[in-house]
């Protein structure tokens, strides 16, 4: 007989996660920003950190990107050789060189994450150029199959942001931060501000990219249907602190926490 | 000899609605039930009774209030009231498969992609996925033309065999169905029907609420009969 | 270098400078050689000319030069035009020492805008005059910005702008102050030199310092340094070539100066340095 029984659940093995945030907060001044917030980031997975304005969630991103340096806790992350090292324990050259190659970080507005007066393939080869990258064709070459990939027309290449459209903006900061093949990508409200179409375009894109390069995300978003589409696991931020966290379906179709259910009752069908 | 898939012990599940001055809603209680491979478990049991409820905890869908749901995944047992979220999401890719009520439509992806997809998640490679998704939808008279497409301005009736394709193509050792046939004529249930018998016949486990009569009697080997929350 | 008690024309201190400031100067020029490349910021002085005048490398110089050397000052590698005229003069009233306008004879030679062509020897010192000193100014203003792009050695950025100049026109074009790559680890401005000039940096027998008065900056280049003009592997640097030679002299190999004789447009190409073109001629003549 091949019962199952309670004394067959065997125990989840443990594994390293990508990145570890234990115990982070963040104040200013008397406000609280973030208030103990932890929790963890295996390779390929998609975490959607929803909340409202104020929730905490831009400095809880802020302060996972070294932006911010937080008050109190830890950010551990796991190299490429397995090394698991804090963020603000390493060097300064150390944390420049993880955000430039193995972290990307794409910004709600793709101004704050170009530089528009460069011409896109410029935009998107300086990632390889600060690393060493000398072959003017290579960099060229890569820079046109990262377009393709984001669905902007290669013939742009040498045109600067400046002329492009908001959607165009945005998936060219997308490209500029995936060329060096990052493990973990950092987004806020990568959709904002955008036209619905133009969002349902961007997130069709962003799921493929995940999915096909195996990469680990965070996603700030306020909207939940962003988070329903791109993220495996939720979590759910208020007043600085995770009230509720989660597979993405059953936090939202099986809210638990108050808040998390006045959230989901109030998007509109 | 049975082997078990799944198992629930105990389960109770109820919905707490914080925002209502905290009404307590209770649904399922004291649920025991086993279903093994080769077996289709038809849930039964009027409207409200929580047939539904219970189909979506055991994937993961809603959170196990007490009791446990024990899942054989890969080698192990796992017990769905205390595993991580990333588990059951490894659990739903190799070894629970759902067919939901409704398509939920995700903008731009085209019918083949969506079909494949639970294929290219166990690392099938594109066009190997693509090619046995195409052969399903044949099945289930999708034509050709449609597969590039997005499912959106499809009839509620090819959503609904793009969502049993979906739901049926890895031939998971458990598959969880609600309501598969609900929006399909005749001609094409039979085709979900059979399909759903063969995938049973090769050894997966299922369970499923079938709201047709004849449906249930041509498919089920068993019927589980829930009780009231209130009476159990 | 004598401390200086010798009185000059007008009570000036030698070289004008005090020697605590010479002295001040002469320690920023020790660190600016141990870090080849590297800028190092000084207390620039107020000095007898105004700033883009090259009040900069006249105080490296003033703090350098001794009695007994012998100063050559150049201007677009001319010793006659009115800037290499006010400071040669100005060395020659404050400090009495010699001067001459034959790079072989000089032991300090002072420049704006060109490296002579005559190659430089281990006992010479040339002092190039920086009007900004910063090589990514142009792409970020903030000095706190810059110095810890040097202090990590981030330099994509200069790399962007040599893609962004092929990318537009096929090739890199800047022509001047174009970009190094000292020691293998500080990006320098070589200061407004053709590009023609860089080659003569790299490994170079003579000691470089480079000094900016208005910015405020000291950098060096010891003997023997490797200075490399940032390029692509497939996109090398090149210097500038003329179809014509030298009108005086016949020189092919340095770099020429268009000037316009008429108004109708005839044109001559002669060599820039003024002293390498009468060298070559002083040659022809005698043969």
């Amino acid at each position: 007989m091949n019962d199952l029984s309670l004394t067959d659940v065997a125990a989840t093995p443990y594994e390293t996660p990508l990145l570890r945030v234990s115990g982070l907060c963040k104040n200013f001044g008397a406000v609280v920003a973030c208030r103990n917030v932890s929790f963890a980031l295996w390779p390929g997975e998609v975490l959607g950190v929803v909340g409202e304005s104020g929730s905490g969630k831009t400095t809880l991103l802020n302060c996972v990107s070294a932006r911010l340096q937080p008050d109190a806790g830890r950010i551990e992350f796991q190299l490429r050789d397995g090394r698991v090292a804090e963020l603000f324990e390493m060097s300064e050259p150390a944390r420049r060189m993880l955000m430039r190659t193995d972290w990307g970080i794409v910004h709600q507005n793709p101004r704050d994450g170009l530089r528009l007066g460069v011409s896109a393939g410029a935009n998107v080869g300086e990632r390889l150029m600060a690393v060493g990258a000398r072959h003017y064709g290579e960099i060229r070459g890569n820079a046109a199959d990262w377009l393709r990939k984001v669905e902007i027309e290669v013939a742009r290449i040498d045109d600067p942001p400046r002329t492009f459209s908001g959607g165009m903006q945005q998936r060219l900061q997308i490209a500029r931060n995936l060329v060096s093949r990052p493990r973990l990508v950092l987004m806020d409200e990568p959709t904002g501000g955008l036209d619905v179409s133009v969002q349902a375009r961007l997130l069709d894109l962003l799921r493929g990219l995940c999915s096909e390069l195996g990469l680990a995300a965070i996603v700030v978003t306020h909207d939940l249907g962003v988070a329903r589409l791109l993220a495996h696991r939720l979590t759910v931020m208020r007043r600085g602190e995770i009230v509720e966290s989660g597979l993405t379906d059953q936090v939202l179709d099986d809210p638990q926490h108050p808040y998390t259910q006045l959230l989901v009752a109030s998007i509109l069908q | 000899m049975s082997d078990h898939r799944l198992r629930v012990i105990g389960l109770e599940k109820g919905f707490t609605l914080h925002n209502q001055g905290g009404m307590r809603l209770p649904v399922l209680r004291g649920i025991d039930l086993t279903v093994a491979a080769g077996e289709c478990v038809v849930l039964k049991g009027p409207s409200g009774t929580g047939k539904s409820t219970l189909l979506r905890t055991l994937y993961g869908n809603y959170l196990v209030e007490q009791g446990h749901v024990l899942v054989r995944h890969d080698e192990r047992v796992i017990d769905l009231a205390t595993a991580p979220p990333r588990l059951i999401l490894e659990m739903r890719r190799r070894t629970m498969g759902f067919v939901s009520q409704f398509l939920r439509v995700i903008p731009r992806v085209p019918t083949i992609d969506i079909v494949a997809e639970p294929l290219r998640s166990l690392g099938i490679a594109a066009q190997a996925a693509r090619q046995r998704a195409g052969t399903l939808l044949e099945r289930l008279a999708i034509p050709q033309r449609l597969w590039s497409l997005p499912p959106a301005t499809f009839s509620g009736g090819e959503q609904q065999r793009v969502n049993v394709a979906r739901g049926l193509i890895a031939e998971q050792p458990i598959i969880v169905l609600d309501e598969p046939t609900a929006a399909l004529d005749d001609l094409n249930r039979a085709v979900v029907m059979a399909l759903i018998d063969e995938v049973r016949r090769r050894g997966s486990a299922i369970i499923g609420i079938f709201h047709d009569v004849e449906v249930r009697d041509a498919l089920g080997t068993r019927i589980f009969e829930l009780p009231h929350a209130e009476s159990a | 270098m004598s401390e200086g008690e010798e009185q000059t024309a007008g009570g000036y201190n030698f070289a004008y400078l005090d020697e605590q400031t010479k002295r001040m100067i002469r320690r920023a020029i020790l660190k600016a050689v141990a870090i080849p490349g590297y800028q190092v910021p000084f207390a620039s002085r107020e000095m007898p000319l105004p700033f883009g005048w090259g009040t900069g490398g006249i105080q490296v110089t003033a703090s350098i030069i001794g009695p007994n050397d012998r100063l050559k000052v150049i201007d677009q590698g001319a010793d006659d035009t009115t800037n290499a005229v006010s400071i040669r003069q100005f060395f020659a009233k404050t400090a009495g020492v010699a001067t001459t306008d034959r790079t072989s004879h000089a032991s300090i030679v002072q420049t704006r805008h060109r490296i002579p062509e005559t190659p430089l020897r281990e006992d010479q010192i040339i002092v190039y005059q920086v009007p900004i000193p910063e090589p990514m100014r142009w792409l970020e203003q903030r000095e706190a910005e810059t110095r810890r792009m040097h202090a990590l050695a981030d330099y994509g950025p200069m790399y962007v702008r040599l893609y962004e100049d092929i990318a537009q026109f096929g090739r890199v074009t800047t022509a001047y102050d174009y970009p190094v790559m000292v020691n293998g680890r500080y990006l320098m401005r070589p200061s407004p030199i053709p590009k023609f000039d860089n080659p003569k940096m790299n490994m170079s027998a003579a000691l470089q310092l480079f000094g900016a008065g208005r910015e405020k900056r000291i950098y060096a280049v010891p003997p023997y340094t490797s200075v490399k003009s940032l390029d692509f592997t497939d996109h090398p640097f090149t210097i500038e070539r003329w179809d014509n030679s030298c009108a005086i002299c016949g020189a092919n190999d340095s770099f020429l100066d268009e000037v316009i004789t008429d108004d109708r447009g005839s044109r001559l190409f002669v060599c820039s340095d003024t002293d390498y073109c009468r060298q070559r001629r002083a040659v022809k003549a005698a043969e």
